[in-house]
């Protein structure tokens, strides 16, 4: 296997193909290892600057991006929104530009405008990132997800897996939707009705709105979180009700015939979508995902930056 | 390009035979020693000298494999990207004496990112370098083997291919010559 992406940035799940997908799996497990030696670091990146670009809160993509980054010897610039000429209303191209007239190779960027990185390839001069666009992609973030399930159940393929929440506003859903999917997984969502796109089954998905028959089905159920940030009206009346109906706590998790495995993408509202217990259980891989997110972003950095000749 | 059979089966075994001669006068019982093969074509040469070297003492010799991908120093300068192969080191090379394997040297800058690679485990109390073949004055870093199989005069544009039991089917190394230096 001598091939590298099919792309030359990481804008979304969607334009990459299964060999993409297979790729960046089995140089992640390389990487896995690396991070579990003594010396955690590997000289490949050298010679390359990134800049991470955060224009929208975050701690664990950031933190998580910035270790891969440094693990793998790459020169890194931290920028985020607040206290920057953004707010000066400079354009995110000219804020772009100016970063990549210091010489840099790379943007990991997070931006509250779907398409914001697909934008910006198309503008600037160097590899780009995308680390979530609003409600639109989180590539990595599907990445890890699938590399997590692929870790503790052998392979994707053919296993049933369900995401349970706010799928209107996740991009965590849509690009796991899209990973899953091309991994040849079956895929179903499930939530309150108002939280879940009219058309979303003609991306290959089932729709479930009953959590109890939807864990029934499945072999993993990756928890997300509510979103209140992103939610500009009530899409349903209490939280405490959503909790009732489609929170998962220790009870549900043990009425049912097998032992699934529980994912959550972080950050974990305890008591809101699932319980401690459930959290903590060996059933969760969450802390598993985190570590995986390193693997995989030094999967992806390290094979993007092949693509950039020296 | 033009295939010549430089070592054949027989005196392939014999070379395999002295080498492991060579590491018992050295490594005495190998109680401390580790035989580390570079993938991706070392490990070949790791286990058969395992092998042999457990038939003759009798010891278990503990074998590794290290995969020197992400050391290399050509990262970026290639048309296909470098992918990495699977390190295997299930003991601590800290103060152990390691031997690192690889089937043939040529320019010495694999070697050189083995040793990077290597240090990331650990500090070895010492290292050495076993290879099959040693294209001779073709180094382009200062790095010399401690133990020899065969010594080959080459040419930049030929190429020596070791073939082994389990994977080729016979134990051959070849040389290939391209047409116009024939």
């Amino acid at each position: 296997m001598n091939k590298n992406l099919s792309v030359d940035h990481l804008l979304g799940i969607k334009d990459l193909n299964r060999e993409d997908l297979e790729i960046i799996f089995k140089t992640a497990d390389s990487f896995k290892e690396v991070i579990n030696r003594p010396i955690k670091k590997v000289p490949s990146l050298r010679d390359i600057t990134i800049a991470n670009l955060f224009f929208e809160n975050s701690t664990r993509t950031k933190l998580s991006f910035e270790l891969a980054e440094k693990r793998l010897s790459a020169d890194v610039v931290n920028f985020s929104a607040s206290g920057s000429s953004v707010k000066k209303g400079e354009t995110l191209i000219d804020t772009v530009n100016n970063i990549l007239a210091m010489k840099v190779d790379m943007v990991v960027m997070r931006h509250s405008t779907p398409g914001a990185a697909l934008f910006l390839s198309k503008h600037v001069d160097a590899r780009i990132i995308n680390a979530g666009d609003g409600t639109h992609e989180h590539p990595t973030q599907a990445l890890l997800d699938a590399y997590s399930i692929r870790e503790r159940l052998g392979s994707v393929e053919g296993k049933k897996v369900v995401i349970v929440g706010d799928i209107l506003h996740s991009r965590v859903a849509l690009s796991n939707i899209f990973c899953l999917r091309k991994l040849g997984a079956e895929v179903m969502v499930c939530g309150p009705t108002t939280l879940i796109p009219r058309y979303i089954s003609e991306l290959g998905v089932k729709v479930e709105h009953n959590l109890k028959k939807a864990l029934e089905w499945c072999d993993v159920a990756n928890m997300l979180r509510i979103q209140l940030e992103r939610q500009d009206i009530r899409y349903f009346p209490t939280l405490r009700e959503y909790t009732m109906q489609f929170g998962l706590d220790m009870k549900l998790l043990k009425s049912l015939n097998k032992e699934i495995v529980v994912m959550h993408p972080g950050p974990i509202n305890r008591g809101v979508e699932i319980t401690s217990e459930v959290a903590d259980s060996h059933q969760s891989v969450i802390l598993d995902q985190v570590e995986n997110g390193v693997a995989v972003r030094m999967a992806v950095i390290y094979l993007l930056a092949s693509k950039i000749r020296s | 390009m033009k295939p010549v059979t430089i070592v054949n089966t027989q005196l392939f075994s014999l070379l395999i035979n002295r080498l492991c001669h060579q590491l018992i006068e050295n490594h005495k019982d190998f109680s401390e020693s580790a035989i580390i093969g570079l993938q991706p074509r070392g490990i070949y040469l790791a286990n058969r000298l395992k092998q042999r070297l457990e038939e003759i003492t009798g010891k278990t010799i503990q074998t590794g494999a290290l995969d020197i991908t992400f050391y290399r120093d050509d990262f970026r300068r290639r048309d296909v990207p470098l992918l990495p192969s699977v390190t295997n080191l299930d003991f601590s090379i800290e103060n152990k004496d390691v031997i690192l394997v690889d089937d043939v040297l040529y320019t010495g800058r694999t070697v050189r990112s083995g040793l990077d690679a290597l240090i990331a485990y650990g500090r070895p109390r010492k290292v050495e370098l076993l290879a099959l073949i040693d294209r001779r004055f073709k180094r382009q870093i200062p790095i010399q083997a401690d133990y020899v199989g065969k010594w080959v005069d080459t040419l930049s544009s030929e190429k020596v291919a070791v073939e082994w039991r389990e994977t080729e089917g016979e134990d051959k190394v070849i040389l290939f010559t391209p047409k116009e230096h024939e």
